[in-house]
């Protein structure tokens, strides 16, 4: 195998494998990516077992040809390499090296016979559809943040992708909790996801999957089946499994009955969790909300380090409620709001409140009060 | 002939300080005490600049038993529970048979049958060990107890308080142990905790070792990697399939290379190959985990029984991070196989807990991932990773409404049990 890539496009590529590839593995194999040159084309493919990703690009190959080499070492290298610099990927079949070129640098590396490279087997996807980059992004980015690291519980390490009826008709949903907190996000169903059987897609597929979405004008191609799912631009595949459980019915989770209604301003708000938060030093530290007509006063007290008040201006025409939450958790929930004000919903101290942007029912987060 | 090879091993040309571990006098080299005659003489390059220490008292709880009851003194004597239990402590002459420690009973009577078996009186040993603090408490506040037997000491800065370097009291402190309360114990003297404690044992009992700075790497290069405290059988497998067997195969790796291989303890590992620690001596060393085991008299699969278990052992964990104002993260599960293989799953919770029945759920969620490898002769659960208690299970679950009703029901049956004693009020899985 010889080719000749351009460093951008070679550090892209290989950028990709060596973040699937696990970083402590006892299979000297799967530290490695496999090259395959054919054509015109380069493919770049890696793997832990459970995904699995393959990037397509175009390169000079002078001779075809394939061979595995370590990952993480040919994404520092070319990482290192000078911007515009052309790369040369050489193998010569007999040493079982890899000679990568590019200017005056010259590395030999060793490889690895590509057949005992592991390769997914193929799965017959029960669902096709496409979406745009940005639908698809919405849906896992802003529910990701509640996926659950709970080993016990490992049917929430992930989010879970399925066809559900929303207010007006069908929607294709990811919703993710951690028993803490809920994210639940809609979008329109796409053509072809009515079969689509409901997934639950890998926390670290999540964090793969963005890397395939930050392109605005791309359409995602998606297959599904009981057990893989598949995200493919041109270039790039992602293959993973998905989590071999029942996610727990939410649905009984999403208050419907709250009725106290407070509205703020979601960053106003947010910095002001942020600022009072700071007095505690512990993990789960609580923040108190004290609410009476269009004035909320946040308080920490935390009785070895210090207290912290802060008012802010909100509207709100209910009864006074105190009701504590975890820092943290609401941190992160208001930074889900970018464009209106966020409505949070409560019912009293002890029971889940419910928050959305504005009067948007498409993006919905759940989040259980904390004892204070 | 004899002469001439301990001729070449001690230079007479050279001074070096050296101790008299009987009188305690200083003298600069010789093999013999020039006051008492002594053979029993320290000397090394570093002996008056080393100041962290490792103090390890000599079968401890065997010695106890024997100073207590001269009749045992020669007999081999053995300190454990049961014909189920484990050997805690062996005396020396059971040493010698082969028992061990943490070896089962069954195993350690077939090779010394006729062992004096001594069922351990925890709370007479804490009186002892109080004894020894004391004593310790005179050389240097810096103290840190391992156990009722062991503890670091750092003599940093005590040289002119007491006008005598660390050695000179350390075998001052040993020698009142012997004299005063009739029980022996070994010290290793170097310049961190983990030189300290590898140095303890190298001349049990009775000694005294000193790993000084400049031979640390020569010391270490063809030790075994075992030695090093937290190193198990677990953790050695998992280093073997490394090719980590010696302290010289761990001086080939880069430390980012073994982080990503081994984790925090890969850190540890790039460190203590260069014969560095730097944990300090510390005197109030905070509780680090809770945790409760208990060994049955069959060997068990039966997931009924098991499960029983989980609760009881759950409760009084949580009994006692409830009496110590403590609250735990990380709740761990630890079995032993019929073959004495062990086996541990932990899971790490987002906030605190102290409630028996999280601590029981989540025990028996980890419990079921392992379920099928039974019988098992030990099961014990534990939490770690500890906090206050203020703040702890003040969360719900939007997965698990009941939860927090349960915790209301633990909350008024601690109070039952505060006013009327422990039997008041049980679950029914405790009877089981």
């Amino acid at each position: 195998m010889k080719i000749s890539i351009e460093r951008g496009t070679l550090l892209k590529a290989v950028g990709q494998a060596q973040s699937v590839v696990e970083r402590r593995n006892t299979i000297p194999i799967l530290a490695n990516v496999l090259i395959e040159a054919e054509g015109d084309t380069v493919s770049f493919r890696a793997t832990d077992l459970d995904i699995e990703v393959v990037d397509k690009t175009n390169a000079m190959v002078e001779r075809a040809g394939s061979t595995t080499v370590s990952a993480v070492t040919l994404h520092e290298i070319v990482r290192k390499l000078p911007d515009g610099a052309l790369v040369q990927l050489t193998d010569d079949g007999a040493a079982g090296r890899l000679t990568v070129e590019a200017g005056r640098s010259n590395f030999s590396l060793a490889t690895l016979p590509k057949e005992d490279f592991p390769v997914m087997a193929s799965s017959d996807y029960s669902a096709n559809f496409s979406a745009p980059a940005p639908v698809l992004r919405r849906l896992f980015d802003k529910s990701k943040f509640a996926i659950s690291t709970e080993e016990t519980r490992y049917y929430l390490n992930g989010v879970y992708m399925h066809v559900a009826d929303g207010e007006d008709g069908r929607v294709l949903r990811c919703v993710a909790t951690d028993g803490h907190r809920l994210a639940r996000i809609d979008a329109d169903l796409p053509m072809g996801a009515e079969e689509l059987p409901g997934v639950i897609v890998p926390r670290k597929t999540v964090g793969e999957l963005h890397k395939l979405l930050d392109d605005d004008d791309a359409t995602i191609a998606v297959s599904v089946s009981e057990t893989k799912v598949r995200f493919a631009t041109p270039e790039i595949t992602l293959t993973s499994k998905v989590i071999d459980g029942t996610f727990p019915d939410y649905t009984r989770v999403i208050p419907v009955g709250n009725t106290r209604k407070m509205e703020v301003d979601a960053t106003e708000f947010a910095q002001a969790v942020d600022r009072v938060a700071t007095v505690s030093s512990e993990r789960s530290r609580a923040v108190k909300l004290a609410l009476d007509e269009d004035r909320l006063v946040l308080s920490v007290n935390a009785p070895d380090a210090g207290a912290a008040e802060e008012e802010l201006a909100v509207a709100y025409g209910d009864e006074r409620l105190e009701i504590g939450f975890n820092a943290k958790y609401l941190l992160e929930i208001a930074s889900q709001v970018d464009r209106e004000n966020a409505v949070f919903l409560f019912n009293n101290s002890g029971d889940p409140t419910l928050m959305r942007e504005g009067g948007d029912t498409s993006a919905v987060y759940v989040v259980m009060p904390m004892r204070v | 002939m004899l002469l001439f090879v301990h001729l070449l091993c001690i230079p007479y040309s050279v001074p070096m300080p050296a101790l008299c571990r009987d009188c305690l006098t200083t003298f600069e080299a010789g093999r013999r005490c020039p006051s008492c005659r002594s053979p029993r003489v320290l000397s090394h390059p570093e002996l008056f600049t080393l100041k962290v220490a490792h103090m390890d008292c000599d079968a401890f709880y065997a010695s106890v038993e024997k100073r207590d009851n001269p009749e045992l003194m020669d007999k081999p004597v053995i300190i454990g529970g049961g014909k189920r239990g484990v050997v805690s402590t062996a005396c020396y002459v059971a040493r010698i048979r082969g028992v061990r420690s943490a070896m089962p009973m069954f195993q350690a009577l077939k090779l010394c049958p006729d062992a004096v078996v001594i069922k351990p009186r925890g709370s007479h040993y804490a009186a002892v060990s109080k004894q020894i603090r004391a004593l310790m408490d005179e050389l240097t506040p810096a103290i840190e107890p391992l156990s009722l037997d062991e503890a670091f000491l750092d003599m940093t800065g005590t040289e002119r308080l007491h006008g005598h370097p660390p050695a000179v009291m350390l075998a001052r402190l040993v020698k009142r142990m012997e004299d005063e309360l009739g029980l022996s114990g070994s010290i290793g003297l170097s310049h961190n905790k983990f030189l300290a404690k590898i140095a303890s044992d190298l001349d049990k009992p009775r000694g005294f070792s000193i790993i000084g700075k400049a031979e640390t790497a020569a010391f270490l290069r063809d030790k075994p990697v075992r030695l090093i405290w937290g190193v198990g059988p677990a953790a050695q497998a998992s280093l073997d399939k490394a090719g980590i067997r010696t302290f010289t195969d761990l001086l080939r790796w880069e430390k980012r290379d073994l982080h990503d291989r081994f984790g925090s303890m890969g850190d540890r590992l790039w460190h203590l190959a260069r014969g560095e620690d730097s944990r300090r001596v510390s005197a109030h060393a905070p509780m680090k985990s809770i945790s409760n085991e208990t060994t049955f008299f069959e060997d068990t699969a039966d997931p009924d029984i098991l499960d029983g278990h989980l609760w009881r052992l759950s409760e009084k964990v949580a009994d006692r991070a409830k009496a110590k104002g403590s609250a735990g993260r990380v709740v761990t599960v630890k079995l032993k196989r019929a073959n004495h293989s062990a086996l541990s799953r932990r899971v790490s919770q987002p906030d605190l807990t102290q409630s028996a029945d999280r601590i029981y759920r989540t025990a028996r969620a980890l419990f079921a991932t392992v379920a099928d490898e039974g019988p098992f002769r030990l099961i014990g659960v534990g939490i770690s990773d500890l906090g206050p208690a203020e703040g702890a299970d003040s969360a719900g679950d939007l997965l698990d409404p009941q939860a927090t009703k349960r915790r209301a029901a633990e909350k008024a049956t601690d109070s039952i049990r505060a006013r009327f004693g422990d039997g008041a009020i049980l679950k029914g899985r405790a009877i089981r």
